[in-house]
Order: structure tokens, then sequence, then C-alpha cells
């Protein structure tokens, strides 16, 4: 049982926890299922700065903020306990891209050479965590949800707006990597 | 603030401005007490997202190379499961636990739902990570993501700055 545990869990188990999510946070108290809004109630709790988008009842909305605490703690759990002995399997493909754009495939779940302190103020750093989580934050909402509040939560409830949204968030992923990769990891 | 009205129920929910993840309990609810259960289903989110190496950089690049069926049927998988949960809810009337008819909403259509969405598409790409991952990587101990969140964090103040000014 442990040792099934600790092997990477297959898609389908992870996709139908997943899914279940959706009924389960309805259910529990009719809350819908979006990570980036914590985002959102973090501002509109610690730095609101009188600005109209930060001025609502954010403790209404604390439930979220346990919610992605939770996703913090589950992080630590899973790595703490129930952690995967073996290294990382990534299709053969992707190893031999990364490596043309000198990025070390080293069986980590995050490139250690890249998700670093020592890497904090390089111009990769800069990229890799303040432009990319700017990108983060800022798209999301301006989008009105992420992955969780608009593919998995809005398609779930058949919204077309999510389903625009998620194929937007793809063709993002897609130009970053095929188009703006080989250039911007030159530096 | 807005005032969102529901017809079937004679009670009105107030959010803020098109609230994303909105809380549409009626019922009163405890800061610990009410909460420790969405505490509780975090934790189980954050550890699927760990074991199945959702959070993994990786695995994000394997993605948008498309060269790993993994992530697709991750997705995949999750949007069947919601869209039949949702459904049996609708069809069957099925109350929350204290009682209440679940609320859904429509998303109608912005202009963020293809500008925005491809910003983020493209933080997604850099980072390995959407908002629910970046948490799960802290916890697994890549406390640098700190700083990715931080910066998400001023993301979407910007955002909030700014909003009046972006077409929607």
């Amino acid at each position: 049982m442990m040792e099934w545990i600790q092997q990477p869990w297959p898609w389908y188990v992870a996709g139908a926890i997943i899914g279940l999510t959706v009924p389960t946070l309805l259910l529990l108290g009719n809350k819908h299922l979006g990570i980036s809004s914590s985002l959102r109630h973090v501002c509109a709790a610690c730095f609101p700065a009188n600005i109209s988008f930060f001025k609502y009842d954010w403790k209404r909305e604390i439930w979220n903020l346990f919610f992605v605490g939770g996703v913090l703690l589950g992080g630590v759990v899973a790595t703490q306990f129930l952690t995967n002995p073996n290294s990382i399997v990534i299709a053969e493909n992707t190893v031999t891209d990364l490596e043309a754009l000198n990025v070390k495939v080293d069986g980590n779940l995050m490139p250690v050479s890249i998700f670093s302190f020592e890497n904090l103020f390089t111009l990769q750093g800069l990229l890799f965590f303040v432009a990319g989580g700017f990108m983060v934050g800022f798209g999301t909402r301006y989008a009105g949800g992420c992955t969780s509040g608009h593919t998995i939560m809005g398609i779930s409830n058949l919204q077309w707006t999510s389903v625009l949204a998620s194929c937007f968030f793809m063709a993002g992923g897609f130009v970053m990597v095929h188009l703006l990769f080989p250039w911007l990891l030159k530096f | 603030m807005q005032k969102v009205t529901d017809e079937f129920i004679d009670s009105d929910v107030t959010h803020p401005i098109e609230c994303d993840a909105p809380n549409d309990q009626i019922a009163k609810e405890t800061l610990i007490g009410s909460n420790i259960k969405y505490l509780i289903t975090g934790i189980m989110f954050g550890i699927v997202f760990v074991k199945a190496e959702i959070i993994s950089w990786y695995r994000i690049q394997e993605m948008f190379r498309l060269h790993s069926f993994h992530m697709y049927g991750v997705i995949g998988t999750a949007v069947v499961v919601g869209i039949i949960s949702v459904w049996i809810i609708k069809r069957f009337n099925i109350k929350t636990i204290q009682g209440e008819i679940v609320l859904f909403h429509d998303k109608p259509f912005h202009w963020g739902a293809v500008i925005g969405s491809f910003m983020f598409g493209l933080g997604w790409a850099i980072t390995g990570a959407c908002p629910g991952p970046l948490f799960a990587q802290i916890g697994s101990g890549f406390l640098v993501v700190i700083v990715t969140l931080l910066s998400a964090l001023a993301g979407t103040w910007v955002y909030g700055l700014i909003h009046n000014k972006l077409p929607h």
C-alpha cells in the first residue's frame, strides 16, 4: 500500500480527485473552486491601498485562504511522508530539448539549477521568478480565473468563456516554450 | 460592491464585483470551525499536486512540447469528472450540507479571457506553475518560489490598480 502511494500517481487518479474537488467544495458550503482568487484576497487583506478592486469583505472569502494554506501543507505532507524515492521520469524528447537549452534535467520535481536562491539576482532569476510570477498574478486576475477557476470549475459549469480562456492559457504556454524560450534562455 | 441576487431563493448574497470564486453560503460561518474543512480539502489537493507531479516544471515543459499525455490526462479527467458532478448536482437538485441550494454563476465574455489568459499562459510556462501549484511547490521545499508568489501578488495588485483602464 505504502509503496503504491509513494509511486507517482497515474493521471486518471489525480484527475478524478481534482475533478471531485468541484462538488466537494460546492456541497461543503456553496464554494466555487478557484485558486487565483486567493491572491486577490491577500491583496485586499494586506495592502488594499484604497483601490476599489480590493474594497470588499475579504473575510467572507477567507475559506479560500484556508484552502490554499491546505495546498501548501499538502505539499509538505506529500514531500515529507509520501515521497517518491526514485527520480522523476521525463519524456526523452523533452530531456533532449531542455538539454539543448542548457537546462539540466536532474531528477527532481523542479530543476534545482534554476529554482535556487543563488539564481535570484541573475537575469534568469528575474525572468523565472519575478517576471513569471507577475504574469501569473496579473494574467489570472485579468482573465478572471486560472486553471482551477476557468479550466476545471468554469468548464464543469459549461461556460464558453472558460473554454476560450483555457485555449489562450495553452496558447500563451506554447508561444513561451516554442518561440520565446530559445531566445530567453540564451542569457 | 455588487448585489448578486438569485431568483430561486429570497435572499441576497453580496460579493465583490465579479468575484471569480465566490462563497455563496448563506448560513453564518465561524473562522476556524467552518473553515477547517477547506483546509483539509486543500491538503488533499496539495498532496495530489505533488504525487501526480503536476507541480513539476518538467511536466509543464512536457505538456507544452506535446511530449507526454500525462498533464492532458490529468486536466481532461478532472474536467470530465467536474462536468458530470455539476450535472448531477443540478439534475437532482442536491443541497449543500447546510441544506442550501447550490448556486452557479455564468462567466460572461470579456477580453480579459483572451489577453489575460494569454499572459497567464506565458507565465505558466516559465514558472511551471499555475497559482495552485505555486503553493504546493513552496510546501515541497522549493522556497525560492516564495519570490514567485510575492511577484504574483504584485501582479494581482497592479491589475487591481489599473483594471479600469484595461479593455474588458
